[in-house]
């Protein structure tokens, strides 16, 4: 069978993954004993949301963003669910991985099996979209309770959020894959840290001059341009530029991740 | 003992596929070489064994017959299928116990009974199912919705091999599967293994423990250093490399070797280690009376049956336990 063009971006390995959902059943195995733990991924953003509204958006006045005047509070909600959908695919992609790669050996039991390297890497990147997207959903419930969303559109950042998803769970596992103990999960937050403070998510990225290129290399900043459109209910060419750098960010991830899985677990 | 590849896929009647073929298989680490050719077939029905010190090459064969290490060099068939190509549709028959384990550690021991099932597609219901049935079989029913961690290892040996059974595994593969267990433990787990192969589950286990080899294994091969030193029942490899009886002499520490002389003569052959002096002989007995007879005076003297072990030495030079 021939493939299509288009498929020769997915790595062969994952274009050979048959049963990656029973990971993701896997996951939702272990989260039937410890689901409390899934809750606190609900508060995270409330708190940010409601500090913002409360406190720093009464200090800091509207913003300007194009011909839009936005409160700062519907300027930041876009960028913090960015964030959250970063943080959380991070998370999901890097400690919680590494554990089951190195110490508990759980890959290794499930490739005795039928399974493959391409189900364990679409299904613990799924697994990192699938509570991305719940996590978004409640994001976004919030902010509509909160008064910060401004049009139907909106909805489109929820599949914006399992994008962001994607690329950062994506290439967190790849990471992952590198790492030799758990002293080296030290550089994540020196990574994620100023992609969340300087990817234009607490003012416009026309503020940053002449460095503004240094943000447009930031894949979070691409997010927060995406959900900032779909909150606005506004589209432009630029739009497909986001969806392009961080759809190139997660093949990347997956290739990097499916190469290295079969290094590391087929020997 | 390896049959031609072509002669065998052409069907001939009579001639049973072996469940297993290996020829010349090698696995290389880099430029360390862990597996150097070896050739074996295993039957169906039959249980087979490996047998061998650290580092002889066992798991390595192993992880490569359960098609998670790729060959290196060789050819490896699996039901007539070839690992690089078929791995998927081989392992749907296996079922692996590896030499470490592997229960996930975020699940009870039910769930990790019915996830494994999932892997291999089976229902829900139908895992649920059979992984009732499997606790039972290994007896550990009362700690079904228990996790992994507070569980013994012997227990979570019998978990681990239960896990291995849930897809009805046409071969079962073993990897040490009582190391480190009391002795109690690993009869209870020998008495499961039986009763497996009476159902007619094809066994290949590794092991250095002899006793364990000849109770579960109806061929075995000795390894050593990656290469296949012996093949055959542990009864004809104890008869053919060693005697029906082995006269063990005790001296006083470090008086071994100076005492080595009384045995020089006296049997088929002799082995002289670092506690004591080994002599192969049909009969222990008159062999013990001529050595007092000649002056010998050890500290204690023991007459007993060959075992695998002695093969090994024989073979190796060397003990399998160190
Ligand atoms: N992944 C690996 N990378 C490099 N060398 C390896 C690897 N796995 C095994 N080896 C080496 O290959 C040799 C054979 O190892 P193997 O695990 O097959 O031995 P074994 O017979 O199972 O020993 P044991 O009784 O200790 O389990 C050893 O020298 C080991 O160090
Ligand atoms: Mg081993």
């Amino acid at each position: 069978m021939s493939t299509m063009p288009l498929l020769r971006i997915v790595p062969p390995v994952v274009r050979a993954a048959r049963r990656p959902q029973r990971m993701l059943e896997r996951q939702m195995m272990c989260y039937r004993n410890t689901w409390p733990i899934l809750l606190s991924g609900f508060f995270e953003p409330l708190f940010y949301l409601l500090s913002i509204r409360v406190g720093i958006g009464k200090l800091v006045g509207d913003v300007t963003v194009g011909n839009h005047v936005l409160t700062y509070a519907e300027f930041v909600a876009p960028a913090m669910m960015a964030s959250s959908a970063m943080n959380g695919a991070v998370y999901d992609s890097t400690m919680n991985v590494f554990h089951k790669l190195k110490y508990a050996r759980t890959y290794d039991a499930v490739l005795a099996t039928p399974m493959g390297i391409g189900d364990v890497a679409l299904g613990e990147i799924g697994w990192a979209l699938v509570r991305g997207l719940l996590y978004a959903t409640a994001f976004l419930m919030t902010m509509a309770v909160l008064g910060l969303t401004s049009s139907w559109w909106v909805l489109i950042s929820l599949p914006v959020c399992v994008l962001i998803g994607f690329a950062f769970a994506a290439v967190g596992m790849a990471s992952t894959t590198y790492m030799r103990a758990w002293t080296d999960f030290e550089f994540v937050p020196t990574v994620t840290m100023p992609l969340f403070l300087f990817s234009a998510t607490f003012y416009p990225v026309s503020s940053y001059g002449s460095w503004a290129w240094v943000v447009q290399l930031s894949p979070l900043y691409h997010g927060v341009a995406l959900i900032r459109a779909a909150n606005a209910g506004t589209a432009s060419w630029g739009i497909v530029g986001h969806v392009v750098f961080l759809l190139t960010m997660a093949f990347a991830g997956l290739w990097v991740v499916s190469r290295r899985l079969q290094f590391l677990l087929l020997k | 003992m390896s049959a031609n590849p072509t002669h065998r896929t052409s069907g001939a009647p009579g001639i049973r596929e072996p469940l297993i073929h290996a020829e010349g298989l090698v696995k290389k680490f880099g430029a360390f070489t862990a597996v150097d050719g070896i050739d074996f077939d295993v039957q169906p029905g039959e249980a087979f064994g490996f047998l061998g010190p650290n580092g002889a090459g066992k798991s390595s064969t192993m992880r490569m017959i359960g098609c998670t290490s790729p060959i290196s060099g060789g050819t490896l068939r699996l039901f007539g299928l070839d690992p690089a190509t078929h791995g998927r549709e081989i392992r749907k028959r296996l079922g692996v116990v590896p030499q470490l384990d592997s229960l996930d550690s975020e699940l009870t021991v039910e769930e990790n009974l019915i996830i494994y099932g999932r892997y291999f597609d089976l229902s829900r219901a139908e895992a649920r199912r059979r992984a009732g049935e499997l606790l039972e079989f290994v007896q550990l029913s009362d700690r079904a919705k228990s996790r992994v961690e507070p569980l013994s290892g012997g227990m979570k040996r019998r978990v681990t091999i239960a896990r291995s059974l849930i897809n009805q595994p046409d071969l079962l593969l073993l990897d040490e599967p009582t190391t480190g267990l009391d002795p109690q433990a690993r009869h209870i787990l020998w008495d499961r293994l039986y009763r497996l192969k009476q159902q007619g589950v094809t066994l290949v286990l590794t092991t250095h423990y002899m006793d364990e080899a000849e109770q579960l294994c109806d061929r075995l091969v000795v390894m050593d250093a990656g290469r296949i030193a012996a093949e055959g029942s542990p009864r004809r490899l104890i008869e053919q490399h060693a005697t029906r009886e082995v006269l063990e002499l005790r001296f006083p520490a470090g008086a071994n070797a100076e005492n080595e002389h009384f045995a020089i003569g006296l049997g088929e052959r002799h082995e002289l280690l670092p506690d004591r002096v080994l002599v192969y002989v049909n009969d222990g007995d008159q062999a013990l009376a001529s050595v007092i007879a000649a002056g010998a005076k050890p500290e204690s003297a023991l007459v007993r049956r060959s075992t695998l072990e002695d093969v090994f030495l024989h073979l190796t030079g060397r003990t399998l336990v160190e």
